[in-house]
């Protein structure tokens, strides 16, 4: 572990390719400045500048990993009512699993890591059971879709690597999350993820950031347009 | 995309055919669209037609890391047509092994067809491993163990396998999408059987020789 974390943030000055290509200049306009606002990351909603190439892609999977730690941390702190064992259980392996992951990132990632992401959870009712399984559900599937289309935008195999440890944990995330809510049925791999030629989703990242901007409060932003 | 189409093989029949295919016990699917033909619609004739077109094209590395992977579905595919051939699977989970073997044909189709001319013949399997797991068709306890192993070796090899992919965006983008749907797969097998869904919080690769030493006990030689 130690000496790929090392191996993994040695290679980061390597890497070149510009992926985030935007259009509509420096700034992508990805803040959503809710209302009441959790007690997760920094108070002033700095902005999150990515970077660019691998780094830019690295910092882009941390921003997802910041957000899933920051829900899953909130769902084991505030649990719903009726949360059985099993379902306490497997929320908590999760929270603990993307908070390593976050670690990982974050630790790779050093100097050049993005700041510390400020959180919106407002539209989540962590009273309910369905609100909460249902906005695992959509970070899960949306994190397995995001490192499936990011993998090839990464010029690094060592990085390509690392990413897939972390991808295949998350779709196992999806597929209890998924059961949970549809016990015993397809839905652990259903045809709205899993397409007829079996494929699961891949998804570019201005997609997947805008699926994530409403519950992210800090600009996440690329100056690397090109 | 060059081959990532809906309309390829499997994508273009209707699902009452698939599941009919998928439970047949011969291989329909190991010539991929060719074998097919009978079946086929104009659009995925063409795909096809395309898809052996491309293949000549791709580096010898790639054609192998393809061919590899194609096995393991080629295992996994008859590992699932030939427990829902027999009547054991309990009722309550009947429907999850259908959806797994599934997507395991469509996998197997997929690579078929992006492999073409150049595409590994169904291996013959030995699912006991030489009467290790006689009863692996009969007792569902055997069959989830070795279900189980299937498919986070499955897991294990793509990731070990997707550097080998890296200068072909597509089929990089397609092995990830397999990959993960895998690790769907062995999420739901584990919960079955009782088990947590993952053993951390990272999944670790396994090389090509790491993982043909796990399957050889399933391969007639």
């Amino acid at each position: 572990m130690q000496t790929q974390k090392h191996d993994f943030g040695e290679s980061l000055a390597r890497s070149r390719r510009h992926v985030l290509q935007w259009t509509g200049g420096a700034v992508a306009a990805l803040a959503l400045f809710g209302g009441s606002l959790p007690n997760f990351g920094i108070s002033q909603a700095l902005a999150a500048d990515l970077g660019e190439g691998d780094i830019g892609i690295l910092n882009y999977a941390y921003a997802l990993e910041q957000l899933e730690a920051a829900f899953y941390t909130k769902v084991i702190e505030s649990p719903y009512g009726d949360m059985s064992d099993d379902e306490k259980q497997i929320l908590t392996d999760i929270r603990d699993h993307e908070v390593e992951h976050r670690d990982f990132l974050k630790g790779a990632l050093a100097d050049k890591a993005i700041p510390d992401l400020e959180v919106d959870f407002s539209a989540v009712d962590f009273a309910s059971r369905h609100s909460v399984l249902e906005t695992a559900r959509t970070f899960e599937d949306l994190g397995v879709a995001a490192y499936n289309g990011a993998g090839k935008l990464l010029e690094s195999g060592d990085y390509l690597l690392q990413a897939g440890r972390i991808v295949s944990v998350e779709a196992r995330h999806a597929a209890a999350i998924r059961d949970l809510l549809q016990p015993g049925t397809v839905a652990f791999a259903g045809p709205e993820v899993v397409d007829m030629n079996g494929l699961d989703g891949a998804l570019e990242p201005a997609k997947v950031l805008a699926a994530a901007d409403p519950f992210i409060v800090t600009p996440v932003t690329t100056s690397s347009i090109k | 995309m060059k081959f990532i189409n809906n309309t390829t093989v499997i994508g273009a029949l209707d699902p009452d055919l698939v599941s009919r295919l998928v439970t047949n016990r011969r291989g329909l699917f190991t010539k991929a669209a060719w074998s097919l033909g009978a079946l086929a619609s104009a659009p995925m004739i063409l795909a096809a037609a395309s898809n052996e077109v491309f293949a000549q094209s791709l580096p010898q590395q790639i054609v192998d890391t393809l061919n590899f992977a194609l096995t393991l579905e080629h295992i996994e595919d008859a590992f699932y047509r030939s427990a829902l051939d027999k009547d054991f699977i309990p009722h309550e989970h009947k429907a999850v092994f259908q959806h797994i073997g599934l997507h395991e044909a469509a996998h197997v189709a997929f690579l078929s067809g992006a492999l073409g001319a150049a595409a590994v013949k169904r291996p013959e399997a030995d699912f006991t491993a030489g009467g290790k797991y006689a009863d692996v068709f009969s007792n569902f306890d055997t069959f989830l163990t070795l279900s189980q192993t299937f498919e986070d070796l499955g897991v294990a090899a793509y990731k070990g396998q997707a550097g080998n992919l890296i200068e072909n965006d597509d089929i990089l983008t397609a092995a990830l999408q397999i990959h993960s749907v895998e690790a769907r797969h062995a999420a739901q097998v584990r919960r079955i059987g009782g088990k947590k869904a993952w053993d951390g919080a990272f999944d670790e690769p396994k090389t090509k020789e790491e993982v043909l030493a796990a399957a050889q006990p399933f391969l007639k030689v």
